[in-house]
């Protein structure tokens, strides 16, 4: 122990220097070559900065609504909800955002509401909805922003964005970029 | 073919890609043999071998390995609780993060130098970039630990009769600076090149579309997480893990992380079969672990992409499978499968909330842990496997009227009694402390609202989890359980030092005695370990023990709640 106990020591600092220190500035460093010099992925519309695959609270009937978050999208203290499946109070909670979906949206039939779109995410900043959750919305936006429902459609099409190379994963659209997208129209 | 099922498919032929010629480049490393990277790595470990005045050709017996281990651990505890217990003047702290309370910071520290990685903070709000980068600091090293002691033992299971097992603090530099920093470096630069931040700076204060302003955590994060992942440690940067969209931001840093997750446990594997130069053995050893992960693999995908039948009962469409606590950028099937890539080796990384899956795939990441040893940790998932080694053939020799052996030595009394002790420490810490944390909701559950966010079965399993993933060294959880309290706090902690040590210095006691024992050499009647039969009896052993320890308890938590469900 006594002949172990400085050697453990002076190893542990110089650990600290070489692994908290060395290889995390070196990571540093390259990260000043990566897009938005780390920190994070960064789109810039009308001189604002947007934290593209961070969600975004959406209440307007203009605008594709995010999944809902656990955490009222605070992406300073991100969580899911932790609920179990069978859960009461949580399946209370998933009717009633059913319901209320359906009445802001009511050309949907309750069968084509999309899970993803009453239940919360993982880390409450969920950037993604399926095209299905984007559907379904189309028209509520359309009549909103006086547009054809077409127009709206041929947006979510454009930003559908395919499985990793074609046929790994999920098929998926980002809410936000379909959000600034149809802030271009006019 | 499903294109989600087909991601998780490629992951794993991945996986086998990279960890047979890792394992063989692990090999060389423990056996002192040149590699085309020594140029830049033998001034590196000199450096650390004369600031750190070792010498690191000294061999050492087991017991001095050991001796070695634990004080290195003892001042790494030391440091981790002054550093956690003080951040609030300490540099590096931006946001003003506050200090850790006492029994909050010795959670954390035995966490992380336990490679746990239990987190009863959030990281966001919880600590300072200094307070990460001293627990990145464990994630590397408790990593090269379990390597170093593993490596021991490796060098134990040779077939010469020896007393010595090679130097720790030389296996210890080696596992840190020739293949945790390398890997950790590849991973770190694919994810911030896919838009992880890596940035000394505090929150980002943006404007929404709909003019609300929401700040955005930032941090040192590609850095941290790439060992997070490689280390089978598993505390991630964000509150939510990997399931953080700055941590794991697309499909492609999903994949990348998910095979960090098992890539030097199944490599530790191969890497045996070059150092004894018994490959069949590696292989034998793989598919056993490997049948494992299958049987609770599959269940776990099938069951989630099938998806919540309550919320199928409400008449909505559930294509995606369920959704609750996943993103979609994932899918159920690769929540799913990272769900038991973590939970079979000791990682504890999440891309998906556990306590929100569905009662199958919440027993399948329990029994993953329980186990713990199918891929198991780095380095101390192959001792928990070792153990049932031993306790196979020394059944198996009962069985066939045979003197037990294993690689030539002879299995005795004394170390049958320290496999056992070891064997049933793991379901006695994870029954004993769900026991007692039920008495005491039980005997007040007022009081201790706070502790379940679920009512019922699940309640009970939240508080199971809690107690497993802290034996199992995990550090997943069923995140519901209101776990920042004194009892909680405590009561893991003491759990993961018992589940890290003892079951180190078992295998390596065992080990060491059996080196120093004659060498016999193969007859006809000895007991093959290498053979398929064999790997089908310690299958059995594995299943009988988990079967029987935790049955009773599963069933008062997941499989309850499976059958009652309406």
């Amino acid at each position: 122990m006594k002949e172990n106990i400085i050697p453990a020591i002076r190893l542990t600092l110089f650990c600290a220097v070489f692994f908290s220190g060395i290889y995390t500035m070196s990571i540093l460093g390259i990260a000043q070559l990566a897009p938005n010099q780390g920190n994070g992925e960064i789109v810039t519309v009308n001189g604002k900065n947007h934290h593209i695959n961070v969600a975004q609270k959406f209440v307007e009937n203009k605008y594709f609504w995010s999944r809902p978050s656990a955490v009222d999208y605070n992406a300073a203290g991100s969580g899911g909800s932790n609920k179990g499946t069978n859960n009461p109070d949580y399946l209370a909670e998933v009717e009633t955002r059913i319901d209320s979906f359906l009445i802001k949206n009511p050309s949907v039939k309750r069968s084509e509401v999309p899970s993803e779109l009453v239940t919360a995410s993982g880390s409450g900043l969920d950037p993604n909805i399926s095209v299905q959750g984007a559907k379904v919305q189309a028209k509520r936006i359309a009549e909103s922003r006086k547009i054809s429902e077409e127009k709206v459609l041929e947006i979510i099409k454009q930003n559908t964005e395919k499985p990793l190379l074609g046929m790994l994963g999920t098929e998926k659209i980002n809410v936000l970029q379909l959000n600034i997208e149809l802030d271009k129209l006019k | 073919m499903n294109s989600e099922l087909l991601g998780i498919i490629f992951m794993y032929g991945l996986v086998m890609l990279l960890a047979i010629p890792l394992g063989r480049y692990i090999g060389k490393i423990f056996n002192y043999e040149s590699t085309w990277l020594d140029k830049v790595f033998n001034p590196i470990d000199k450096l650390f071998f004369k600031i750190g005045g070792i010498n690191p050709t000294k061999e050492m017996n087991w017991k001095q390995h050991l001796v070695a281990l634990l004080t290195i651990n003892i001042v790494w505890f030391v440091i981790s609780i002054l550093v956690l217990t003080n951040m609030v003047w300490l540099p590096l702290n931006p946001d003003g993060n506050p200090s850790m309370s006492g029994d909050l910071a010795f959670n954390t520290t035995v966490s992380f130098i336990t490679n746990t990685n239990l987190q009863h903070y959030s990281g966001e709000s919880g600590l300072s970039y200094l307070g990460q980068l001293t627990l990145m600091l464990w994630q590397f090293i408790s990593a090269g630990c379990g390597m170093a002691i593993c490596a021991a033992v490796f060098m134990a299971m040779k077939e010469k009769t020896s007393a010595t097992l090679g130097n720790f603090y030389s296996f210890f530099v080696r596992s840190c600076t020739r293949v945790l920093l390398p890997l950790s470096f590849v991973v770190a630069i694919i994810l911030v090149m896919n838009g992880t931040p890596m940035t000394f700076e505090g929150k980002d204060t943006i404007t929404t579309l709909e003019g609300n302003e929401q700040n955005v955590s930032r941090g040192p994060v590609a850095a941290f997480v790439a060992i997070k992942q490689l280390g089978t440690n598993g505390g991630g940067f964000y509150g939510p893990n990997s399931a953080n969209p700055m941590e794991n931001p697309n499909y492609l840093t999903n994949i990348v992380e998910n095979i960090s997750i098992v890539l030097i446990p199944i490599a530790m594997v191969f890497a045996l079969g070059f150092i004894l130069k018994r490959k069949k053995l590696s292989w034998t050893i793989y598919s056993v672990m490997t049948l494992g992960f299958l049987v609770l693999l599959i269940p776990a995908v099938i069951s989630e992409m099938n998806g919540n039948p309550a919320i199928s009962n409400m008449g909505i469409s559930q294509n995606m499978g369920s959704m609750e606590g996943k993103e979609v950028r994932f899918g159920a099937a690769a929540s799913a499968n990272w769900a038991t890539y973590t939970t079979v080796t000791s990682n504890g990384s999440v891309n998906a909330m556990h306590d929100s899956m569905t009662p199958i795939a919440g027993m399948t990441t329990l029994l993953g842990m329980m186990i713990n040893c199918f891929y198991g940790g780095v380095g101390v998932g192959f001792l928990n496997f070792y153990i049932f080694i031993i306790l196979g053939v020394f059944i198996s020799g009962l069985m066939v009227g045979r003197t037990p052996e294993f690689l030539g030595k002879k299995i005795e009394a004394k170390e049958m009694k320290i496999a056992m002790f070891i064997a049933l420490l793991h379901p006695f810490l994870i029954l004993v402390g769900t026991a007692l944390a039920s008495h005491l909701y039980a005997s007040d559950s007022e009081a201790l609202s706070g502790w379940l966010a679920n009512p019922g079965y699940h309640g009970f399993s939240e508080m199971l989890y809690e107690f497993t993933s802290s034996s199992a060294n995990n550090g997943s959880g069923f995140e519901g359980l209101g776990d920042n309290t004194p009892f909680w706090n405590i009561a893991t902690g003491v759990v993961m030092l018992f589940a890290r040590y003892l079951p180190i210095i078992g295998p390596v006691a065992i080990a060491g005695m059996l080196a120093q024992k004659q060498y016999i050499p193969e007859s006809n009647g000895t007991l093959k370990t290498d053979t398929s039969t064999f790997g089908l009896m310690v299958f059995a052993v594995i299943f009988i023990v988990a079967a029987l320890s935790f049955f009773p308890a599963l069933t008062l938590g997941p499989i309850a709640e499976y059958f009652s469900a309406k």
